[in-house]
């Protein structure tokens, strides 16, 4: 095995590149379950934040309370006890394994179709491993190059405490507290996050992504991330991780907000996979995310890429508000569903600004007997002369025992605007199948390749390093959904 | 030696009889031809034989190498070297051709248990072997099939033909919607790959691609079944005076 050779030299000289960096610092603690003000106080002391953040969540808490849970979603899934869940938890040091003997074998299968490399398999089964991995040595080097741009990028806690202004005048700006039951949730107990800002004229010399994978080892159940981006500048922001991921937690409710300037450009990437649950969706993530960007400068842009394979139920809608003239927001999914897995996702575009534009292109493919819903809404405000919307919508099923729903809202208030809307649900062919297989591609490689051409014009937004993870992720995620 | 042996095989698809007991052996080194007119039942052989589902054999068998075929799936059989050019290649939209190609050559490598090829070196191969076929690099970057005239559907079943290196290879009306300029270099790609150790059957009308393509054998079908078989000269009495005085021979 010449790639395994690879890897293994490959983590030898970057130990000894990171040889000092070791840290072993965990501190383990933990609020009770439930929810009240006396909580939110003890997460905001724990975050050392100042009061104007504790008010707002405590008020942002106090609207919740009348707030009602929203059901318009195609989900169904039992009732959450709100009263039953942690709302604060330091990291916690999971249980070390010695090695990847330790490591369930289908987990270890996973991984190496991926191609993830053996040191990052090993962080990510929670192996115990050698200095190099540690955390805070690499994202220290990231940092130092960012700040030599004057990019900022930090938790959302540190942001708070150390750059107080920037987040007190964006946090909340794009979804406000109460704009869904849970952001007000979120806004009332967030704990971990993002925050990044760039400066005026600054490109963001790195892809905002391998920093943030070394970190993420216990993402958060309430993630909050706020990135800002002054007169034009640009970051490419990548969230997320190709390889499966368990949490203890099964409800997440994270928020995102982009503020886009004059000129300025926002690339979000997000690939989710999140716990699916077992064939009857057992066990697996509720993900309820507020994705919002705003591009509140002229010819702003921001981009959303998503692929969605995770999670027992997904409700989401990356949207964007195109306030500054001639703005652009785009909107690139694939979701995929299999088993028992629902999603519910889709996006918004909102056009205030004249000559605003939007592009939405999903695809969404379903499997076995889950439930894949697109949900888009198309707003021309009054004053968006020359708006302009292309929408494409298109749906694959694979199996007879799925479904797949395209759900369109249009508004239109101007006249010269123009809306474009096209939609199409087909069959994975069998025909198609035929034809690879006797070629000598194996069903699995057979669905795979069809499906990954079904999403062609989605994937080829994602960054290069992630893109071929993500199209190998597509064939593990529809494993066994075909034959 | 024989490769392919079919015996007595009956097919029938929504209950109507398709194949109605039709024997066929091929050796090493062979080129067989099939003629016959339309709806005798040439394609659905060639989809019996790739295994394609719902073309399971009523009645009969098929070896392939001494194998039994019937139970293998359409990626097993084409392990053991059956390859099928299409009469109707099917379009991959998004996938692109390169990738395709590289994913079916070095699946066929593994098969063999041979090198898989690093990207570069496979395009550097396939380049050579699409010259050959008189296929340009612009094509390769397009989608499988899709949007492709149909001579260069067949040129390109052809080049994956050339890439995976069948033991035996069954040509549905390849020639059709090709000129004679592009019949001649299909029909070199052909000839350039045939050798002792593996055969081909040609599907066609037209005797014209049997200028190029030299049969051992001609095969008449109809209605199922093979009614006459000869040597070359047989398809040049078809192509002078059609079907007609077969088909009545017969009844
Ligand atoms: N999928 C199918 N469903 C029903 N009938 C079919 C199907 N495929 C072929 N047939 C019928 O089988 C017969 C043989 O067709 P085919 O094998 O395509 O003939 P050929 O290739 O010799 O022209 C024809 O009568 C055709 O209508
Ligand atoms: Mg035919």
């Amino acid at each position: 095995m010449v790639a395994t050779t690879e890897t293994i030299n490959q983590v030898k000289t970057t130990t000894d590149k990171y040889k000092y960096g070791f840290s072993t610092n965990i501190e383990v603690d933990k609020a009770p379950k439930g929810l009240n003000e006396d909580i939110i106080r003890f997460i905001s002391q724990k975050k050392e934040e100042p009061k104007w953040m504790l008010d707002w969540r405590l008020e942002a808490f106090k609207k919740w309370k009348r707030m009602e849970k929203p059901n318009w979603a195609k989900v169904s899934f039992p009732d959450i006890d709100f009263q039953d869940i942690y709302y604060y938890a330091a990291p916690k040091a999971k249980k070390k394994l010695n090695s990847l003997d330790e490591v369930d074998p289908e987990l270890l299968k996973t991984y190496e179709k991926l191609g993830i490399p053996l040191n990052e398999q090993k962080m990510l089964a929670g192996v115990a491993v050698d200095a190099v991995f540690d955390s805070v040595s690499v994202a220290t080097t990231f940092r130092e190059k960012l700040s030599e741009v004057g990019v900022i990028f930090c938790p959302i806690s540190e942001a708070i405490k150390n750059h107080p202004d920037l987040v007190k005048k964006y946090i909340g700006s794009v979804v406000p507290v109460t704009d869904n039951y849970y952001t007000a949730l979120n806004s009332a107990v967030f704990t971990d996050g993002s925050f990044v800002y760039i400066p005026k004229g600054v490109k963001c010399p790195m892809e905002l992504s391998t920093y943030f994978r070394i970190n993420e080892k216990n993402t958060g159940q309430f993630e909050r991330t706020l990135i800002v981006v002054e007169d034009e500048g640009y970051v490419s922001y990548l969230e997320g991780c190709t390889a499966p991921q368990r949490d203890e937690n099964q409800l997440h409710a994270a928020v995102v907000e982009l503020v886009a300037m004059n000129n300025s450009q926002i690339k979000y990437s997000t690939v989710q996979n999140w716990y699916p649950g077992d064939e009857q969706g057992k066990g697996g993530i509720y993900n309820f995310v507020t994705k919002r960007g705003k591009c509140l400068g002229e010819n702003s842009k921001i981009s959303w890429t998503q692929v969605e394979t995770g999670s027992s139920i997904t409700w989401k809608y990356p949207s964007c508000i195109l306030m500054g003239d001639n703005s652009i927001g785009e909107f690139y999914s694939v979701a995929i569903t299999n088993n028992a897995q629902q999603a519910d996702t889709g996006t918004k575009m909102i056009h205030i600004g004249k000559n605003t534009k939007s592009t939405i292109i999903s695809k969404g493919i379903s499997a076995g007997k889950s439930q894949n819903t697109y949900r888009g809404q198309v707003q021309i405000q009054k004053g968006a002369y020359n708006a302009r919307n292309f929408t494409q919508c298109d749906s694959l099923l694979i199996g007879d025992t799925c479904s797949a729903h395209t759900v369109p809202y249009i508004n239109q208030h101007v006249s010269n605007a123009k809306v474009e809307h096209e939609a199409t649900t087909s069959k994975i062919s069998e025909d198609q199948l035929f034809y690879c297989m006797q070629r000598g591609l194996d069903t699995e490689q057979a669905t795979s390749m069809i499906v990954n051409g079904f999403c062609k014009e989605v994937m080829k937004e994602l960054p290069m390093e992630f893109a071929v993870e993500a199209q190998k992720l597509i064939g593990i995620s529809l494993e066994g959904s075909v034959g | 030696m024989p490769i392919l042996e079919i015996k007595n095989a009956e097919l029938s698809i929504d209950n109507k009889k398709i194949l109605k007991g039709l024997s066929l052996n091929v050796n090493e080194g062979e080129t067989h031809a099939i003629m016959g007119p339309n709806g005798s039942g040439k394609s659905t052989l060639s989809y019996m034989l790739a295994g394609r589902d719902g073309y399971e054999l009523d009645n009969g068998n098929i070896t392939f190498d001494n194998i039994d075929l019937t139970p293998l799936s359409p990626d097993e059989r084409s392990n053991l070297g059956l390859f099928l050019a299409f009469q109707y290649p099917v379009e991959l939209p998004g996938v692109s051709s390169t990738n395709f190609l590289r994913e079916i050559f070095n699946s066929r490598k593994k098969y063999l248990g041979e090198n898989e090829l690093s990207h570069l070196d496979f395009i550097k191969h396939l380049r050579k072997v699409a010259e050959n076929l008189s296929i340009k690099d612009e094509m390769l970057k397009r989608y499988v099939n899709f949007g492709f005239s149909g001579g260069e559907k067949k040129r390109f079943e052809i080049l994956q033909m050339a890439l995976l290196n069948p033991k035996i290879s069954v040509l549905d009306e390849t020639d059709s919607g090709l000129d004679v300029d592009a019949l001649k270099i299909v029909s070199e790609g052909v000839n350039n790959l045939k050798d002792k150790k593996n055969a081909v059957i040609v599907i066609t009308h037209y005797q014209r691609l049997l200028d190029y393509i030299k049969p051992d054998i001609v095969h008449i079908m109809s209605d199922g079944k093979i009614i006459k078989s000869g040597d070359a000269d047989l398809a040049l009495y078809v192509e002078k005076n059609g079907y007609s005085e077969i088909l009545n021979e017969k009844s």
